[in-house]
């Protein structure tokens, strides 16, 4: 897989933490490379939306990548009461049903962005420095920032 | 059964196989069944509800999937791993999610369940007034088949 230049917190130069929720392994398997070629760390793995709640709260992630169709709690429904909980939450749903309600609804209920699969991980890796912000950078400007 | 139901499945089809699978894909070919659908080996089957109502079937002979599944776990995977059930849902997830995403900006509106592994030895009925459509889909791991049973259930009371 492709690496890309890695991801970074801003405030403490670790790796951006994730909570990956997704009821297929094989998919969470596939996050898991993508996170690992942006130089990022899984914290947590959930199977459905109830135990996506459960892992937030303990493992407190920096960015959710959540699905949306899973058993028990879908995911938009999973969104929208961690950001309820965890204001500051950042969850991007990741799904392969991306019709245009489907996306409405969960940036309605607090998802920051939404990633169509198959996942390409260079969008991936786009979208999670956008919704990151100012709270990421990379190792390159990391780099910069230190020699200045 | 319609044209316009059946096109943004091929189409996901050919987009997800390619991209996941990173080959070209074609469709070698499409036959109409009535009869009950056997699975050929590892089958994900997902039921449609609403606007649209019936169900898919993704179905990969055992051989192909356990060569689709290592190639995109990255390592050899036997035949009996149950990585491959799982790879062979998510794909099939992404086939119909890619698929309903077009029919629902449409204007179709439905639920579709998460994929169940189809597992049993017996086939799979359609309903009497449902034709169903079986596509193989040539990939260089092997075929790729998909059998696709959907009506409109307003226009046909």
């Amino acid at each position: 897989m492709e690496q890309f230049a890695p991801l970074l917190r801003s405030k403490d130069k670790q790796p951006i933490r994730y909570l990956v929720v997704d009821d297929s392994i094989f998919a969470r398997k596939n996050l898991a490379r993508m996170i690992e070629s942006f130089g990022g760390r899984v914290a947590g793995e959930a199977g459905d939306g109830c135990t996506a709640i459960t892992e937030y709260s303990r493992t407190l992630p920096d960015v959710v990548l959540m699905d949306i169709i899973m058993p028990q709690m879908e995911g938009i429904e999973a969104a929208e009461r961690i950001v309820r909980m965890h204001p500051q939450a950042r969850v991007i749903m990741v799904s392969s049903v991306g019709h245009q309600e489907n996306i409405v609804t969960a940036l309605q209920k607090g998802a920051r962005h939404f990633v169509q699969k198959p996942v390409k991980p260079e969008i991936l890796y786009d979208v999670v420095k956008y919704v990151m912000g100012e709270d990421a950078t990379t190792v390159v400007e990391a780099a910069t920032g230190a020699a200045r | 059964m319609k044209l316009e139901l059946i096109q943004p499945f091929i189409n996901a089809a050919d987009a997800v196989l390619a991209q996941t699978l990173a080959c070209q894909t074609r469709v070698s070919t499409v036959t109409m069944e009535q009869e009950v659908y056997r699975r050929r080996g590892v089958a994900a089957i997902v039921t449609m509800m609403g606007d649209i109502e019936g169900r898919i079937v993704f179905d990969l002979e055992p051989a192909t999937a356990a060569r689709v599944a290592s190639a995109l776990a990255g390592s050899d995977l036997p035949q009996d791993d149950g990585m491959i059930h799982d790879t062979v849902c998510e794909l099939a997830n992404q086939v119909i999610g890619n698929a309903i995403a077009s029919l629902n900006d449409q204007g179709f509106r439905f639920r579709v369940q998460p994929p169940e592994v189809h597992t049993a030895e017996h086939g799979i009925g359609n309903s009497e007034d449902i034709e169903a459509l079986v596509m193989c889909f040539d990939t260089p791991s092997g075929s790729v088949f998909m059998n696709i049973a959907l009506r409109f259930p307003k226009c046909d009371a």
